[in-house]
Protein backbone atom coordinates (compact mmCIF):
# COMPACT_ATOMS: atom_id res chain seq x y z
CA UNK A 1 0.00 0.00 0.00
CA UNK A 2 1.40 3.37 0.89
CA UNK A 3 4.43 2.18 2.84
CA UNK A 4 7.09 2.42 0.18
CA UNK A 5 5.85 5.70 -1.23
CA UNK A 6 6.65 9.02 0.32
CA UNK A 7 3.42 10.62 1.34
CA UNK A 8 3.03 13.87 3.13
CA UNK A 9 0.28 16.38 3.49
CA UNK A 10 1.18 19.95 4.11
CA UNK A 11 -0.99 23.02 4.44
CA UNK A 12 0.19 26.60 4.54
CA UNK A 13 -1.47 29.82 5.66
CA UNK A 14 -4.96 28.37 5.54
CA UNK A 15 -7.81 30.73 6.23
CA UNK A 16 -11.51 30.00 6.27
CA UNK A 17 -14.43 32.39 6.45
CA UNK A 18 -17.97 31.12 7.00
CA UNK A 19 -20.94 33.51 7.12
CA UNK A 20 -18.68 36.54 7.47
CA UNK A 21 -16.96 35.02 10.45
CA UNK A 22 -13.29 34.21 10.40
CA UNK A 23 -12.93 30.63 11.61
CA UNK A 24 -9.17 30.31 11.38
CA UNK A 25 -6.38 32.24 9.87
CA UNK A 26 -2.76 31.55 8.99
CA UNK A 27 -3.10 27.90 9.92
CA UNK A 28 -0.23 25.64 8.97
CA UNK A 29 0.05 21.92 9.43
CA UNK A 30 2.12 19.03 8.24
CA UNK A 31 1.31 15.36 8.53
CA UNK A 32 3.92 12.72 7.84
CA UNK A 33 3.39 9.03 6.99
CA UNK A 34 2.48 7.00 10.06
CA UNK A 35 0.95 9.95 11.84
CA UNK A 36 -2.50 10.56 13.17
CA UNK A 37 -3.77 14.09 13.59
CA UNK A 38 -6.88 14.86 15.59
CA UNK A 39 -8.45 18.27 15.09
CA UNK A 40 -10.05 19.38 18.33
CA UNK A 41 -12.24 22.24 19.39
CA UNK A 42 -15.79 23.12 20.43
CA UNK A 43 -18.77 22.97 18.05
CA UNK A 44 -18.74 25.50 15.26
CA UNK A 45 -15.07 26.27 15.51
CA UNK A 46 -14.37 25.03 11.99
CA UNK A 47 -13.26 21.42 12.35
CA UNK A 48 -15.44 20.14 9.55
CA UNK A 49 -14.57 23.15 7.40
CA UNK A 50 -10.88 22.42 7.89
CA UNK A 51 -11.30 18.75 6.97
CA UNK A 52 -13.30 19.64 3.88
CA UNK A 53 -10.60 22.08 2.83
CA UNK A 54 -7.89 19.49 3.39
CA UNK A 55 -9.83 16.96 1.34
CA UNK A 56 -10.08 19.47 -1.50
CA UNK A 57 -13.87 19.65 -1.27
CA UNK A 58 -14.08 23.33 -0.55
CA UNK A 59 -11.61 26.02 -1.39
CA UNK A 60 -9.85 27.85 1.44
CA UNK A 61 -10.21 31.61 1.61
CA UNK A 62 -6.46 31.80 1.52
CA UNK A 63 -3.52 29.40 1.53
CA UNK A 64 -2.74 26.13 -0.18
CA UNK A 65 -2.51 22.41 0.46
CA UNK A 66 0.32 20.28 -0.80
CA UNK A 67 0.34 16.52 -1.28
CA UNK A 68 3.94 15.32 -1.64
CA UNK A 69 4.98 18.91 -2.23
CA UNK A 70 2.63 19.45 -5.15
CA UNK A 71 -0.43 21.63 -4.74
CA UNK A 72 -3.56 19.46 -4.74
CA UNK A 73 -5.12 21.74 -7.33
CA UNK A 74 -2.56 20.48 -9.81
CA UNK A 75 -2.68 16.78 -9.02
CA UNK A 76 -6.36 16.36 -8.47
CA UNK A 77 -6.64 12.79 -9.61
CA UNK A 78 -3.56 11.35 -7.90
CA UNK A 79 -4.50 12.99 -4.65
CA UNK A 80 -8.05 11.67 -4.89
CA UNK A 81 -6.78 8.19 -5.63
CA UNK A 82 -4.76 8.36 -2.42
CA UNK A 83 -7.58 9.79 -0.32
CA UNK A 84 -10.62 8.38 1.42
CA UNK A 85 -12.88 11.01 2.93
CA UNK A 86 -15.80 10.10 5.14
CA UNK A 87 -17.86 13.05 6.26
CA UNK A 88 -20.96 13.62 8.33
CA UNK A 89 -23.12 12.56 5.45
CA UNK A 90 -23.11 8.91 4.50
CA UNK A 91 -22.12 9.57 0.93
CA UNK A 92 -24.42 6.77 -0.12
CA UNK A 93 -27.78 6.65 -1.73
CA UNK A 94 -30.29 5.32 0.77
CA UNK A 95 -32.32 3.70 -1.98
CA UNK A 96 -29.55 1.31 -2.95
CA UNK A 97 -28.23 -1.69 -1.07
CA UNK A 98 -24.86 -1.71 0.65
CA UNK A 99 -23.35 -3.81 -2.12
CA UNK A 100 -24.70 -1.59 -4.90
CA UNK A 101 -23.42 1.51 -3.14
CA UNK A 102 -19.97 0.13 -2.45
CA UNK A 103 -19.61 -1.32 -5.92
CA UNK A 104 -20.53 2.02 -7.47
CA UNK A 105 -18.05 3.83 -5.26
CA UNK A 106 -15.28 1.43 -6.27
CA UNK A 107 -16.13 1.81 -9.95
CA UNK A 108 -15.82 5.57 -9.56
CA UNK A 109 -12.31 4.97 -8.28
CA UNK A 110 -11.58 2.99 -11.41
CA UNK A 111 -11.67 -0.43 -9.76
CA UNK A 112 -13.88 -3.37 -10.56
CA UNK A 113 -14.58 -5.16 -7.29
CA UNK A 114 -15.91 -8.70 -7.16
CA UNK A 115 -19.13 -9.13 -5.25
CA UNK A 116 -17.29 -11.65 -3.07
CA UNK A 117 -14.74 -9.09 -1.89
CA UNK A 118 -17.49 -6.65 -0.88
CA UNK A 119 -19.39 -9.37 0.97
CA UNK A 120 -16.22 -10.31 2.84
CA UNK A 121 -15.81 -6.72 4.02
CA UNK A 122 -19.45 -6.53 5.07
CA UNK A 123 -18.89 -9.78 6.95
CA UNK A 124 -16.03 -8.25 8.84
CA UNK A 125 -18.23 -5.32 9.82
CA UNK A 126 -20.98 -7.62 11.07
CA UNK A 127 -23.36 -6.67 8.32
CA UNK A 128 -24.01 -10.26 7.28
CA UNK A 129 -27.51 -10.76 6.01
CA UNK A 130 -27.81 -7.05 5.22
CA UNK A 131 -26.42 -7.41 1.70
CA UNK A 132 -29.77 -7.03 0.00
CA UNK A 133 -31.30 -4.53 2.39
CA UNK A 134 -31.67 -0.95 1.22
CA UNK A 135 -29.49 1.42 3.21
CA UNK A 136 -32.59 3.39 4.23
CA UNK A 137 -33.91 0.37 6.12
CA UNK A 138 -30.77 0.02 8.23
CA UNK A 139 -30.20 1.51 11.66
CA UNK A 140 -28.00 4.59 12.01
CA UNK A 141 -25.09 2.53 13.29
CA UNK A 142 -25.38 0.04 10.46
CA UNK A 143 -25.51 2.84 7.89
CA UNK A 144 -22.41 4.27 9.45
CA UNK A 145 -20.66 0.92 9.16
CA UNK A 146 -21.53 0.73 5.47
CA UNK A 147 -19.94 4.14 5.00
CA UNK A 148 -16.85 3.03 6.92
CA UNK A 149 -16.62 -0.15 4.83
CA UNK A 150 -14.77 2.00 2.30
CA UNK A 151 -11.73 1.91 4.56
CA UNK A 152 -11.69 -1.88 4.38
CA UNK A 153 -12.33 -2.10 0.67
CA UNK A 154 -9.42 -0.32 -0.83
CA UNK A 155 -6.08 0.93 0.42
CA UNK A 156 -5.45 4.66 0.40
CA UNK A 157 -2.55 6.62 1.81
CA UNK A 158 -4.59 9.22 3.62
CA UNK A 159 -7.88 8.97 5.47
CA UNK A 160 -9.83 12.06 6.41
CA UNK A 161 -12.57 11.05 8.83
CA UNK A 162 -15.05 13.52 10.24
CA UNK A 163 -16.48 12.21 13.51
CA UNK A 164 -16.02 8.56 12.53
CA UNK A 165 -17.19 7.20 15.88
CA UNK A 166 -20.68 8.73 15.66
CA UNK A 167 -23.53 6.23 16.03
CA UNK A 168 -21.19 3.24 16.37
CA UNK A 169 -21.61 0.79 19.23
CA UNK A 170 -18.74 -0.26 21.50
CA UNK A 171 -17.85 -3.15 19.26
CA UNK A 172 -17.88 -0.96 16.16
CA UNK A 173 -15.73 1.70 17.82
CA UNK A 174 -13.23 -0.93 18.81
CA UNK A 175 -13.14 -2.42 15.32
CA UNK A 176 -12.62 0.99 13.71
CA UNK A 177 -9.88 1.91 16.15
CA UNK A 178 -8.05 -1.35 15.42
CA UNK A 179 -8.31 -0.57 11.72
CA UNK A 180 -6.99 2.96 12.29
CA UNK A 181 -4.03 1.63 14.26
CA UNK A 182 -3.07 -0.84 11.56
CA UNK A 183 -3.42 1.87 8.92
CA UNK A 184 -1.10 4.23 10.76
CA UNK A 185 1.38 1.46 11.55
CA UNK A 186 1.54 0.61 7.86
CA UNK A 187 2.62 4.18 7.16
CA UNK A 188 -0.76 5.71 6.43
CA UNK A 189 -1.99 9.12 7.46
CA UNK A 190 -5.20 9.79 9.37
CA UNK A 191 -6.73 13.21 9.94
CA UNK A 192 -9.79 13.07 12.09
CA UNK A 193 -12.05 14.86 14.52
CA UNK A 194 -13.98 13.39 17.37
CA UNK A 195 -15.69 14.51 20.51
CA UNK A 196 -15.06 11.07 21.86
CA UNK A 197 -11.61 10.04 22.87
CA UNK A 198 -9.69 7.81 20.49
CA UNK A 199 -8.37 4.89 22.53
CA UNK A 200 -5.60 4.08 20.12
CA UNK A 201 -2.20 2.81 20.97
CA UNK A 202 -0.32 5.04 18.55
CA UNK A 203 1.09 8.53 18.82
CA UNK A 204 -1.73 11.01 18.21
CA UNK A 205 -1.09 14.65 17.57
CA UNK A 206 -3.82 17.09 18.53
CA UNK A 207 -4.46 20.32 16.71
CA UNK A 208 -6.61 22.56 18.85
CA UNK A 209 -8.52 25.12 16.80
CA UNK A 210 -9.27 27.07 19.93
CA UNK A 211 -6.55 27.90 22.45
CA UNK A 212 -6.78 26.07 25.78
CA UNK A 213 -9.13 23.45 24.41
CA UNK A 214 -8.33 19.90 25.42
CA UNK B 1 -16.33 5.65 -20.20
CA UNK B 2 -16.64 3.27 -17.23
CA UNK B 3 -17.59 6.30 -15.17
CA UNK B 4 -20.34 7.09 -17.63
CA UNK B 5 -21.86 3.62 -17.57
CA UNK B 6 -21.56 3.07 -13.84
CA UNK B 7 -23.33 6.37 -13.16
CA UNK B 8 -25.88 5.55 -15.82
CA UNK B 9 -26.68 2.16 -14.26
CA UNK B 10 -26.87 3.56 -10.75
CA UNK B 11 -29.18 6.43 -11.65
CA UNK B 12 -31.34 4.17 -13.78
CA UNK B 13 -31.76 1.81 -10.86
CA UNK B 14 -32.51 4.69 -8.50
CA UNK B 15 -35.09 6.17 -10.84
CA UNK B 16 -37.04 2.93 -10.85
CA UNK B 17 -36.78 2.50 -7.08
CA UNK B 18 -38.53 5.86 -6.67
CA UNK B 19 -40.92 5.35 -9.56
CA UNK B 20 -43.59 7.70 -8.26
CA UNK B 21 -41.21 10.60 -8.60
CA UNK B 22 -40.31 10.41 -12.22
CA UNK B 23 -43.93 10.12 -13.32
CA UNK B 24 -44.72 13.42 -11.63
CA UNK B 25 -43.50 15.77 -14.40
CA UNK B 26 -45.28 13.78 -17.10
CA UNK B 27 -48.48 13.83 -15.10
CA UNK B 28 -48.08 17.56 -14.54
CA UNK B 29 -47.70 18.15 -18.27
CA UNK B 30 -50.71 16.01 -19.06
CA UNK B 31 -52.84 17.84 -16.51
CA UNK B 32 -51.86 21.30 -17.75
CA UNK B 33 -52.60 20.40 -21.34
CA UNK B 34 -55.97 18.84 -20.52
CA UNK B 35 -57.02 21.93 -18.59
CA UNK B 36 -56.56 24.27 -21.55
CA UNK B 37 -59.40 23.05 -23.78
CA UNK B 38 -61.69 23.39 -20.75
CA UNK B 39 -60.38 26.83 -19.95
CA UNK B 40 -60.37 28.49 -23.36
CA UNK B 41 -63.28 26.65 -24.92
CA UNK B 42 -63.35 23.64 -27.24
CA UNK B 43 -63.32 25.54 -30.55
CA UNK B 44 -61.02 23.43 -32.80
CA UNK B 45 -59.60 26.43 -34.65
CA UNK B 46 -58.55 28.25 -31.45
CA UNK B 47 -57.05 25.12 -29.96
CA UNK B 48 -55.08 24.45 -33.11
CA UNK B 49 -53.70 27.97 -33.02
CA UNK B 50 -52.55 27.94 -29.38
CA UNK B 51 -51.86 24.18 -29.13
CA UNK B 52 -48.11 24.04 -29.94
CA UNK B 53 -47.40 26.90 -27.57
CA UNK B 54 -49.33 25.21 -24.78
CA UNK B 55 -47.53 21.91 -25.20
CA UNK B 56 -44.17 23.62 -25.26
CA UNK B 57 -44.83 25.78 -22.22
CA UNK B 58 -46.13 22.73 -20.35
CA UNK B 59 -43.01 20.81 -21.34
CA UNK B 60 -40.79 23.68 -20.18
CA UNK B 61 -42.46 23.92 -16.81
CA UNK B 62 -42.55 20.19 -16.22
CA UNK B 63 -38.89 20.03 -17.16
CA UNK B 64 -38.17 22.66 -14.51
CA UNK B 65 -40.16 20.66 -12.00
CA UNK B 66 -38.25 17.50 -12.81
CA UNK B 67 -34.82 19.11 -13.02
CA UNK B 68 -35.01 20.32 -9.47
CA UNK B 69 -34.50 16.76 -8.30
CA UNK B 70 -31.52 16.06 -10.54
CA UNK B 71 -28.84 16.58 -7.88
CA UNK B 72 -30.94 17.20 -4.78
CA UNK B 73 -30.93 13.70 -3.30
CA UNK B 74 -27.27 13.15 -4.12
CA UNK B 75 -26.42 16.44 -2.48
CA UNK B 76 -28.39 15.69 0.66
CA UNK B 77 -27.06 12.20 1.26
CA UNK B 78 -23.49 13.20 0.45
CA UNK B 79 -23.12 11.06 -2.68
CA UNK B 80 -22.23 14.21 -4.56
CA UNK B 81 -19.29 15.06 -2.31
CA UNK B 82 -17.99 11.51 -2.68
CA UNK B 83 -18.35 11.80 -6.45
CA UNK B 84 -16.41 15.05 -6.44
CA UNK B 85 -13.66 13.30 -4.50
CA UNK B 86 -13.36 10.21 -6.67
CA UNK B 87 -10.79 10.33 -9.43
CA UNK B 88 -13.39 9.68 -12.13
CA UNK B 89 -14.24 12.37 -14.61
CA UNK B 90 -16.95 14.74 -13.40
CA UNK B 91 -18.14 15.97 -16.81
CA UNK B 92 -18.81 12.37 -17.88
CA UNK B 93 -20.72 11.85 -14.68
CA UNK B 94 -22.78 14.96 -15.31
CA UNK B 95 -23.57 13.84 -18.84
CA UNK B 96 -24.67 10.41 -17.63
CA UNK B 97 -26.91 11.90 -14.96
CA UNK B 98 -28.55 14.27 -17.42
CA UNK B 99 -29.08 11.46 -19.92
CA UNK B 100 -30.80 9.22 -17.38
CA UNK B 101 -32.85 12.14 -16.20
CA UNK B 102 -33.98 12.88 -19.72
CA UNK B 103 -34.80 9.24 -20.39
CA UNK B 104 -36.96 8.80 -17.30
CA UNK B 105 -38.64 12.18 -17.04
CA UNK B 106 -38.91 13.52 -20.60
CA UNK B 107 -39.03 10.52 -22.87
CA UNK B 108 -42.43 9.47 -21.44
CA UNK B 109 -43.62 12.94 -22.40
CA UNK B 110 -42.56 12.37 -26.01
CA UNK B 111 -44.36 9.04 -26.02
CA UNK B 112 -47.44 10.78 -24.66
CA UNK B 113 -47.24 13.65 -27.15
CA UNK B 114 -49.61 12.15 -29.78
CA UNK B 115 -52.36 12.18 -27.14
CA UNK B 116 -51.59 15.80 -26.28
CA UNK B 117 -51.64 16.72 -29.98
CA UNK B 118 -55.03 15.05 -30.28
CA UNK B 119 -56.41 17.02 -27.33
CA UNK B 120 -55.41 20.26 -29.00
CA UNK B 121 -56.54 19.33 -32.49
CA UNK B 122 -53.11 19.61 -34.13
CA UNK B 123 -52.82 18.51 -37.77
CA UNK B 124 -50.48 15.69 -38.71
CA UNK B 125 -47.92 18.13 -40.16
CA UNK B 126 -47.99 20.26 -37.03
CA UNK B 127 -47.61 17.21 -34.83
CA UNK B 128 -44.63 16.01 -36.83
CA UNK B 129 -42.92 19.40 -36.46
CA UNK B 130 -43.78 19.48 -32.77
CA UNK B 131 -42.28 16.06 -32.20
CA UNK B 132 -39.08 17.04 -34.04
CA UNK B 133 -38.68 20.19 -31.95
CA UNK B 134 -39.38 18.26 -28.73
CA UNK B 135 -36.86 15.55 -29.59
CA UNK B 136 -34.15 18.16 -30.20
CA UNK B 137 -35.28 20.73 -27.67
CA UNK B 138 -35.94 18.77 -24.48
CA UNK B 139 -32.39 17.35 -24.15
CA UNK B 140 -31.15 20.90 -24.63
CA UNK B 141 -33.38 22.04 -21.75
CA UNK B 142 -32.09 19.26 -19.51
CA UNK B 143 -28.45 20.02 -20.29
CA UNK B 144 -28.69 23.75 -19.71
CA UNK B 145 -30.96 23.27 -16.72
CA UNK B 146 -28.42 20.94 -15.11
CA UNK B 147 -25.95 23.83 -14.76
CA UNK B 148 -28.40 25.92 -12.76
CA UNK B 149 -29.56 22.92 -10.76
CA UNK B 150 -26.01 22.03 -9.79
CA UNK B 151 -25.39 25.62 -8.74
CA UNK B 152 -28.49 25.78 -6.57
CA UNK B 153 -28.17 22.24 -5.14
CA UNK B 154 -26.88 23.54 -1.84
CA UNK B 155 -29.65 26.09 -1.34
CA UNK B 156 -32.75 25.28 0.65
CA UNK B 157 -35.18 27.22 -1.48
CA UNK B 158 -33.52 26.63 -4.81
CA UNK B 159 -36.79 26.06 -6.67
CA UNK B 160 -37.91 29.63 -7.24
CA UNK B 161 -34.41 30.77 -8.03
CA UNK B 162 -34.13 27.97 -10.55
CA UNK B 163 -37.17 29.21 -12.45
CA UNK B 164 -35.87 32.77 -12.49
CA UNK B 165 -32.48 31.62 -13.72
CA UNK B 166 -33.65 29.22 -16.35
CA UNK B 167 -36.83 30.48 -17.96
CA UNK B 168 -35.15 33.48 -19.65
CA UNK B 169 -32.53 31.11 -21.05
CA UNK B 170 -35.24 28.84 -22.43
CA UNK B 171 -37.00 31.64 -24.30
CA UNK B 172 -34.98 31.40 -27.55
CA UNK B 173 -35.67 27.68 -27.66
CA UNK B 174 -39.37 28.31 -27.14
CA UNK B 175 -39.45 30.88 -29.92
CA UNK B 176 -37.70 28.68 -32.47
CA UNK B 177 -39.72 25.61 -31.53
CA UNK B 178 -43.13 27.26 -31.78
CA UNK B 179 -42.10 29.04 -34.97
CA UNK B 180 -41.20 25.66 -36.48
CA UNK B 181 -44.64 24.29 -35.68
CA UNK B 182 -46.26 27.41 -37.06
CA UNK B 183 -44.33 27.05 -40.29
CA UNK B 184 -45.52 23.46 -40.49
CA UNK B 185 -49.11 24.56 -40.04
CA UNK B 186 -48.71 26.92 -43.02
CA UNK B 187 -47.06 24.21 -45.07
CA UNK B 188 -43.65 25.95 -45.21
CA UNK B 189 -40.46 23.92 -44.55
CA UNK B 190 -39.24 24.26 -40.97
CA UNK B 191 -35.78 22.75 -41.33
CA UNK B 192 -34.19 26.13 -40.59
CA UNK B 193 -35.60 26.30 -37.09
CA UNK B 194 -34.79 22.65 -36.49
CA UNK B 195 -31.21 23.22 -37.64
CA UNK B 196 -30.80 26.07 -35.16
CA UNK B 197 -32.20 24.01 -32.28
CA UNK B 198 -30.00 21.11 -33.37
CA UNK B 199 -26.94 23.36 -33.42
CA UNK B 200 -27.74 24.61 -29.94
CA UNK B 201 -28.12 21.03 -28.76
CA UNK B 202 -24.75 19.95 -30.17
CA UNK B 203 -23.13 22.98 -28.63
CA UNK B 204 -24.74 22.13 -25.29
CA UNK B 205 -23.66 18.46 -25.41
CA UNK B 206 -20.09 19.56 -26.01
CA UNK B 207 -19.84 22.27 -23.37
CA UNK B 208 -22.45 21.96 -20.64
CA UNK B 209 -20.93 18.84 -18.98
CA UNK B 210 -17.89 20.93 -18.09
CA UNK B 211 -20.03 23.75 -16.77
CA UNK B 212 -22.10 21.30 -14.72
CA UNK B 213 -18.95 19.70 -13.32
CA UNK B 214 -17.67 23.09 -12.27
CA UNK B 215 -21.02 24.01 -10.76
CA UNK B 216 -21.04 20.79 -8.73
CA UNK B 217 -17.64 21.69 -7.32
CA UNK B 218 -18.86 25.18 -6.46
CA UNK B 219 -21.94 23.78 -4.73
CA UNK B 220 -19.66 21.92 -2.32
CA UNK B 221 -18.07 25.10 -1.08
Amino acid sequence: MSGDKLTQLKAQELACIKRDKLLFNDLALQVEPGEMLVVAGPNGVGKTSLLRILAGLSAPEDGAIFWNDVSIDNIDSTFRQDLIYIGHKLGFSINLTAIENLRFWMQQRGQVPSEQSIIEVLDELALVGMEDVLVRQMSAGQQRRVALARLWLTPAAIWILDEPLTALDKWGINLLQQKMISHVQAGGIIISTSHQHFAVDIPVRTLALEPNWS
Amino acid sequence: MTVFWSVFRRDWLLAFRQNAEFLQPVLFCLLVVTMFPLGIGPSPATLQKVGPGIIWVAALLSSLLALEKLFKQDFLDGSLEQLVLTPGSLPMLALAKVLVHWLVSTLPLLILSPVLALFLNLTWDMYWALLCTLVLGTPLMSLIGAIAVALTAGLNKGGTLLGLLLLPVYIPLLIFATSAVESASLGIPFTGQLAIIGAMLLFAIALTPYAVAYAIKVSQN
